[in-house]
């Protein structure tokens, strides 16, 4: 089983990539915002199976999208892998050090708490005319030790790096989930006290998760800055951290491709609703929203799940 | 025997209500005691305070001679006391095996390993050999949610006695289980402590267990330690008759710790 899952991802990356080369531009790019969109709920999901809801990830998405504005901006940087470890490290200092405190909370105070960091960072940077304020800065095209496809295909080069980013993340996460501290994230959500009494430290579990959840958003978010070569303080605001949470309720939290799914179908069904309603599409959204509440409650996933127990039974 | 267990004028109050004062007792290794009083009289304030749940307002707690009065649950757990609870304390959405492979992974490694995966065969056949010897392997697969009251008692005694414990306290290991099941009950966990050779503190409302399976009774009354000493004396005593139990019992030797 294992196995197969491992060649089933490698070989979703040949296909992936491949696609690349034959869809056209605006698609490859709406994919590559999906994917790295699909990294920050794929934290998300560590978040939720140990029951907190983060309205905060838009603050490592945005730290992560800034590491590489800056470090490019003032640094000249444009090594695509070194920004995105960079993006990394910078995210998971910065939760090591918010994490001991939220780590303390739960429920709406933990929710609540983090999208109030997140909004403390718009506010920083809608007000730093280094950071280019409100309207942000454009960022330098990405190169890949110095090399770049050029011309038409510059955005490939993102996307090729989206691509192999979500399924190494995912094939991680895949082992991860199955780990002792992938299981502790549901013990947690279950039962603290029993958890406790078996000797080991709840605030440490979450600890952990919130830090990898923050380090998976950075990187997300330093890939939506390589592909859309704009970053603004928007990455931190609260609509955008709720368009996590929305992608996790989508796609749902019981595998790991879900927030893969559900953060390609949220992006195409964005794109579709704008163009087909340009002022009302935010109740499209809304409505599909509803519908999977009321019909698919654990998400698009979970429909999938209910195909191969019916073909099972 | 050697003193495994001891509280030096242990007290807890919250605001102006003591909850327990004054308890002085100590266990020793290979002890049945019980532990009997009426609702509120303290009992479960003492074994909340002597694993971590609570904090003592004043007093000690020391455990082989180091004191471990106001160490989080985990830390008193590590030191080798283990604890049931009068609700079972599981992971109820969670499958039984779920559970124990859960238990398992943090009772043997702490650290947690994040990419070595929990659910490997041994691990598996480690997890039935455990419910196994509870009688309860056909519930592997069950939802805990979905289990009887007796069989989640046991997977709460099961989960605490994986972490092998020097001292185990059961906090009413026989609530809510049907009465023809409570002896059949108590006689598994007997079986289970007495391999692996700690000493027990149960809290019990059933006369009649507490006087099939503890060598020793404690009668607790308004957060004090009433009466202490062997089952048969302390159920005799006049004062625990009058405050704790109510009524005078007959207690012939014959039936008494027949477990012992």
């Amino acid at each position: 089983m294992r196995s197969f899952t491992l060649l089933l991802m490698a070989l979703a990356t040949v296909l992936l990539l491949g696609l690349g080369w034959l869809l056209p531009g605006w698609l490859t790019f709406l994919l590559t915002i999906a994917l790295a969109k699909s990294l920050v709920v794929l934290g998300l999901l560590i978040l939720m199976r140990a029951g907190l809801v983060s309205f905060g990830q838009g603050l490592y998405y945005c730290i992560g999208a800034y590491c590489v504005g800056i470090a490019g901006h003032y640094f000249d940087t444009q090594n695509a892998l070194l920004l995105m470890l960079l993006a990394m490290i910078i995210s998971t200092l910065v939760a090591a050090v918010i994490g001991l405190l939220l780590c303390r909370y739960r429920d709406i105070f933990f929710a609540m708490f983090s999208m109030a960091f997140s909004m403390i960072l718009y506010g920083v940077l809608i007000k730093s005319a280094a950071f280019g304020s409100s309207d942000g800065f454009n960022v330098k095209p990405p190169l890949l030790f110095g090399w770049s496809p050029g011309g038409e295909s510059g955005p490939l080069l993102a996307y090729g790096l989206a691509v192999v980013a979500v399924m190494v993340v995912c094939s991680l996460l895949w082992r991860y989930l199955r780990s002792p501290m992938g299981y502790a994230g549901e013990a947690v959500r279950e039962n603290e006290i029993r958890v406790e009494y078996l000797g080991v430290s709840v605030q440490r579990i979450l600890y952990t998760k919130y830090i990898i959840a923050a380090a998976m958003a950075g990187l997300g978010g330093a890939i939506t800055a390589l592909a859309a070569g704009h970053i603004d303080p928007d990455m931190a605001y609260w609509t955008t951290s709720g368009e996590f949470v929305f992608i996790a309720l989508m796609g749902g939290t019981g595998h790991v491709a879900a927030p893969v799914v559900g953060a390609t179908l949220f992006e195409l069904l964005r794109t579709y609703a704008s163009q087909i309603s340009p002022y009302t599409w935010q109740m499209i959204l809304g409505i599909a929203l509803l519908a999977i509440i009321l019909f698919l409650p654990k998400g698009v996933w979970s429909l999938l799940e209910r195909i191969k127990k019916g073909k099972t039974s | 025997m050697s003193v495994l267990l001891e509280t030096r004028a242990l007290a807890r109050h919250f605001g102006a209500v003591t909850a327990a004062t004054d308890i002085n007792v100590s266990i020793s290794a290979g002890e049945i005691v019980g532990v009997i009083g009426s609702n509120g009289a303290g009992k479960t304030t003492f074994i909340n305070m002597v694993t971590g749940y609570l904090k003592p307002s004043s007093g000690d707690i020391l455990f082989k001679g180091e004191s471990i009065a106001g160490k989080a649950p985990r830390q008193v757990m590590r030191t080798g006391i283990c604890r049931s609870f009068q609700v079972a304390q599981l992971f109820p959405e969670l499958s039984v095996l779920d559970n124990v492979l859960i238990a398992y992974g943090m009772v043997k490694q702490p650290s947690l390993s994040l990419f070595k995966p929990l659910a490997t065969a041994a691990n598996i056949q480690q997890a039935e050999a455990l419910l196994d010897e509870y009688g309860i392997a056909q519930y592997l697969p069950e939802k805990v949610l979905t289990l009887p009251q007796g069989v989640r008692k046991l997977v709460d005694i099961a989960l605490a006695m994986l972490g092998e414990p020097a001292v185990l306290l059961l906090d009413e290991p026989t609530s809510g289980v049907a009465i023809d099941d409570k002896f059949e009950l108590m006689d598994t966990v007997m079986r289970a402590v007495r391999r692996c050779g700690a000493a027990v503190l149960f809290v019990e409302h059933d006369m009649d267990v507490i006087t099939r399976y503890s060598t020793r009774l404690m009668a607790f009354y308004e957060g004090r330690v009433l009466a202490d000493g062997p089952t048969t004396e302390v159920m005799n005593n006049e004062q625990v008759k009058e405050f704790v139990t109510g009524h005078h019992l007959d207690i012939h030797p014959q039936q008494e710790n027949i477990h012992a």
